[in-house]
């Protein structure tokens, strides 16, 4: 077994509402924020020999609107 | 005419849309689950709205990956006509059947509300007993209705007539004010905003009754 780990984000260029928000909260809280992303995480406990990319590509994320790292440990 | 109405785990329009087809309309329908393998009996096929599988990953992303996904993605592909609303119309664009996807509103917001849209394209098989530049009042309910399409897809989608409806108060940020959508080949539809809900006057408005129409005229 792998440990996979998918870091997902909206697409570069694309607004992204809720990173927006949290940035607007913190700008209120009184702190200098440059851009925020808020994004997901999905961990994977796979077999070896699993292609990870295709599974990750056709299942896990829609390239149409994210952006994403594996990240195996 | 039998229309097929589409139950996945979350799906919570169901009822409304066979009520509709079954008591407004007078149609045969039935629904099949996420389980089902094969639509060939079935003239015309609904997805309805709801949060099929809780929304978990994106909307209408796990429901894309079930067996009665691949058997929508096989009816379209003999020509069958299928019409996806709301939540339907996201697991549509999951399963790759309409170009684009759906965002979170721009105001982070749940909406629910009439609003109303105009008919861009009369000459499809869900607008056809409309003009084109019909405005309709028809209830919106989602938190992720903000269409969204790349620039050099959007104009093609124009030039091949593929904007069904434009909102004329977008409620969501969709690229365009896009409300609803066809593919290329005319026969998959996905829209926002619910016809099931405006199909009788008790409901308000009957606007979306000829849409309903459409579809079951030759």
């Amino acid at each position: 077994m792998k440990r996979v780990r998918v870091l997902i984000r909206p697409k570069k260029g694309l607004l992204d509402p809720q990173g927006r928000a949290v940035k607007e909260m913190l700008e209120e809280q009184g702190f200098k924020v440059g851009n925020v992303v808020v994004g997901k995480m999905v961990e994977l406990d796979l077999e070896d020999g699993e292609d990870v990319r295709s599974l990750v590509e056709r299942f896990i994320v829609n390239p149409l609107i994210e952006d994403y790292e594996i990240e195996e440990t | 005419m039998r229309f097929a109405v589409c139950v996945f785990p979350g799906s919570n329009c169901d009822y409304d849309t066979y009520y509709v087809i079954r008591d407004v309309l007078e149609k045969d329908v039935e629904f099949v689950d996420h389980r089902t393998r094969d639509l060939s009996r079935y003239d015309a096929v609904v997805i309805p709205g709801g949060f099929s599988y809780g929304d978990y990953l994106r909307p209408g992303a796990l429901a894309s990956r079930t067996p009665l996904a691949e058997s929508i993605g096989e009816f379209a592909e003999r020509g069958g006509l299928v019409l996806g609303i709301c939540n339907g119309f996201q697991i549509l664009t999951e399963i790759g059947l309409l170009p684009g996807a759906l965002l979170t509103n721009l105001n982070m917001r749940f909406v629910c509300r009439e609003v109303r849209i105009r008919v861009e394209n009369n000459q499809t098989r869900l607008t056809k007993k409309l003009e084109k530049g019909d405005v309709l009042r028809i209830p919106v309910a989602h938190h992720d209705g903000r269409y969204y399409v790349p620039d050099d897809q959007l104009e093609e989608m124009e030039r091949n007539g593929q904007i069904v409806f434009r909102y004329v108060d977008n409620p969501n940020g969709s690229v365009s004010d896009i409300a609803g959508v066809m593919n290329r080949e005319g026969n998959v539809f996905g829209m926002m905003p619910h016809p099931e809900r405006a199909s009788e006057d008790l409901m308000g408005s009957h606007d979306g009754l000829m849409l309903w129409y459409s579809l079951i005229s030759d």
